[in-house]
């Protein structure tokens, strides 16, 4: 049994809600902070439109870019959503408690935050709204279903919904703890966004079978994605992005970089809400063990994706591969994303001292990311730069300036967005712990201690 | 020989073929698609910066080993591809097979998702990075019948869709060779020729069926409306 320690209900209110209820004086400066990053981004973006596109690093016949490398990113972060919450919470995982709400959430923002980046990549983003959404039923101009760019959106939008389902549900009777905690027009908002939950029963019942509804119908989607993201390449006639292989690829890529994602929110949140009470070495070795299965597996698609191309011998991926192993600077990017992904984190987090030790979890959580966002880059760019015998205008893909904003801008609007979620709603879910504590609280039978309670299979 | 016609509309399938023995690499073909099309000055810092707008372009290989060898000429331009991959990855169908067998590019639909500009293997689709811009005294020589186009979409070759439309508004026949795109009307070798594929007495049908005839890229799969002469020359 992971719960080693005992909290009172009241000991669990009060820690978990010390932000909502109060204001630190460390949360407004590191809001500000990032409000600045990304009020900085948003000029950089106003910019870029005022301009035109001609300000970023993009070039014949690269088309594509930073914003769509962030776009894969922020959409593989998402993936850790489903995976902590739903499928721990399918196969009972008891380590999974204290993450759930952060990793939902962080799901949440990092969606939102990657359907802003073909809006921003796009030539005329204005447009897209025109065009695209809503249906032009008068003149009947629809959409082209046969473009994976239209997949896309369907497919995220069904994620960032089935998701804030997912967190709204779980919320509620959270919700309903601050709202008795809270006076004045809190107290309204709260108590409406509680829907009148009083914890009977009948309440609990619903929600469990909601929860558990919505983690078993999230799944589908966790397996689609990704893989339709994945589709923006593997439908392409561009050699090395037209492969099979992708659809796996991705989404087991999304979940390395999105567990990573969750290891390093998990111990930044501890650190700063001082929730040393709740994360544990446990929760953290418990994910770094689910890491090790990821990445290898991982490991595997990636490989895979070489060798399907070595076998081939296609001319024309033989060149893209060639580019991205052998010629600088891509070489040397690509040796960074390999041993950052996978070399140097995954033989470490064999080490039960790595795997309980929060500073190397955080430096190879993040490394781990800096890798999949390399990784992205590795499968678009070179790609494109080699994608056809009529280059003659052979050259390589540098960021602008204004692309390293907006990426940087990127990353600050999802810490933000998460800074401000937790002002609110407390970031670790206050019934999941109490639920936890009952189910190891134990009593005194003759002279056996028993557990309280048995959870039934 | 692969299908000539797929369009639904038996009227046009326009077409042409490039004569690459009697290329010389040129550019006239360049200049007179630059002046016609109303795209704006290509200076030495829009091919530095890669972002150069050609809608014909003239790459150069060689042929050979030194000594004998021999600098050889390939014109460049959308290939106007029956089964065009550029098509299918528009979410808003700002790319689109029209009847008479063109590739069109409807500027006021695009978005600038650029996924078409990925998806050409003949990279003959073009963004434009910038607002065109032209020096004041060249404003009057832009052509009223094209359409100046603004930053943010793709472009690409037409076929000179103006003179096509010109040409055979309300349905007027067209006899053989009465027009042709500016590219192929600048020709000083007469390398190229523009026609009605649906027209079996063309001069172009004719050269369709040359048997030094050759499609670029052909393994895709992609079926242009261009096709290019070569000798295959054993001593080259």
């Amino acid at each position: 049994m992971y719960y080693r320690r005992t909290l009172t209900d009241a000991q669990i209110n009060r820690e978990l809600l010390d932000v909502v209820l109060r204001t630190p004086v460390w949360w407004v400066v590191i809001v500000s902070i990032l409000g600045l990053i990304v009020a900085g981004a948003a000029s950089a973006f106003g910019f870029m439109m005022n301009q035109g596109l001609g300000v970023t690093g993009l070039q014949q016949p690269i088309f594509w870019g930073f914003f769509i490398t962030n776009f894969i990113f922020w959409v593989g972060i998402s993936h850790a959503g489903v995976m902590i919450s739903a499928i721990l919470r399918l196969s009972q995982a008891e380590w999974r408690r204290p993450m759930v709400r952060a990793a939902e959430t962080m799901t949440v923002f990092a969606l939102m935050t990657s359907l802003l980046q073909p809006l921003i990549h796009a030539g005329r983003p204005w447009r897209i709204f025109y065009w695209v959404f809503p249906y032009d039923w008068a003149r009947g101009i629809w959409p082209d279903v046969r473009s994976p760019l239209v997949w896309d959106p369907t497919a995220i939008i069904t994620y960032l919904t089935s998701s804030s389902l997912f967190v709204y549900t779980a919320l509620i009777p959270d919700l309903a703890i601050i709202r008795d905690r809270s006076t004045g027009w809190r107290r309204t908002v709260y108590g409406i966004l509680a829907l009148g939950w009083h914890g009977n029963p009948r309440q609990w019942k619903l929600q469990g079978i909601a929860g558990i509804l919505l983690s078993a119908l999230i799944l589908p989607v966790f397996v689609s994605v990704h893989s339709i993201v994945s589709w923006d390449f593997g439908v392409s006639l561009v050699p090395s992005w037209h492969v099979t292989v992708f659809a796996p690829y991705f989404v087991i890529g999304a979940v390395h970089s999105g567990v990573s994602a969750v290891v390093t929110l998990m111990i930044l949140m501890r650190k700063l809400y001082k929730l040393e009470n709740f994360i544990w070495e446990e929760h953290i070795d418990a994910v770094a063990r689910l890491l090790i299965v990821v990445a290898t597996a991982w490991l595997f698609f990636f490989w895979l994706d070489l060798v399907f191309a070595l076998w081939l011998k296609e001319e024309q991926e033989m060149t893209v591969w060639h580019l991205r192993l052998f010629e600088p600077p891509w070489s040397w990017l690509f040796l960074a994303f390999i041993v950052f992904s996978y070399i140097i984190p995954v033989p470490l987090w064999m080490f039960r001292r790595v795997r309980r030790s929060f500073t190397w979890m955080l430096w190879t959580s993040l490394m781990v990311n800096v890798g999949m966002f390399l990784e992205r880059l590795i499968i678009i760019v070179p790609a494109l730069m080699r994608k056809g015998p009529w280059v003659f205008t052979y050259d390589t893909y540098r960021p602008s300036a204004v692309e390293v904003t907006l990426i940087v801008g990127s990353i600050a609007l999802v810490a933000l967005l998460l800074m401000l979620f937790s002002k609110f709603f407390p970031l670790i879910p206050i019934w999941e712990e109490k639920e936890g504590q009952k189910l190891i609280d134990e009593v005194k039978v003759g002279d056996r201690v028993v557990p309280a309670l048995v959870k039934e299979h | 020989m692969a299908t000539r016609t797929q369009s639904t509309r038996a009227d046009h399938k326009w077409g042409m073929v490039i004569d690459l023995d009697r290329c010389t690499g040129c550019q006239a073909c360049v200049i007179a698609c630059q002046s016609e099309n109303n795209i704006p000055l290509n200076d030495q810092a829009a091919f530095l910066d890669g972002r150069a707008i050609e809608w014909i372009r003239v790459e150069r290989y060689w042929e050979g080993d030194y000594p004998d060898i021999k600098a050889r000429f390939l014109p460049v331009l959308c290939q106007h591809c029956d089964n065009a991959p550029c098509e299918s990855v528009c979410p808003v169908y700002a790319t689109y097979h029209n009847n008479e067998g063109l590739n069109v590019q409807v500027y006021n639909r695009c978005v600038g998702t650029r996924f078409c500009g990925n998806n050409c293997p003949y990279h003959a689709r073009l963004f434009n990075y910038w607002e065109p811009v032209w020096p004041e005294d060249f404003r009057n020589q832009l052509n009223p019948d094209v359409t100046v186009r603004t930053r943010g979409i793709m472009e690409k070759c037409t076929f000179c869709i103006q003179r096509i439309r010109r040409s055979t508004r309300g349905g007027k026949q067209v006899e053989d060779q009465a027009f042709n795109p500016a590219c192929v009307q600048a020709c000083p070798t007469d390398a190229m020729t523009f026609g009605d594929l649906n027209n079996p007495d063309s001069r172009v049908s004719h050269k369709w069926e040359d048997e030094r005839a050759f499609r670029v890229l052909e393994a895709l799969g992609t079926n242009p409306s261009v096709k290019y002469l070569k000798q295959v020359d054993a001593h080259a």
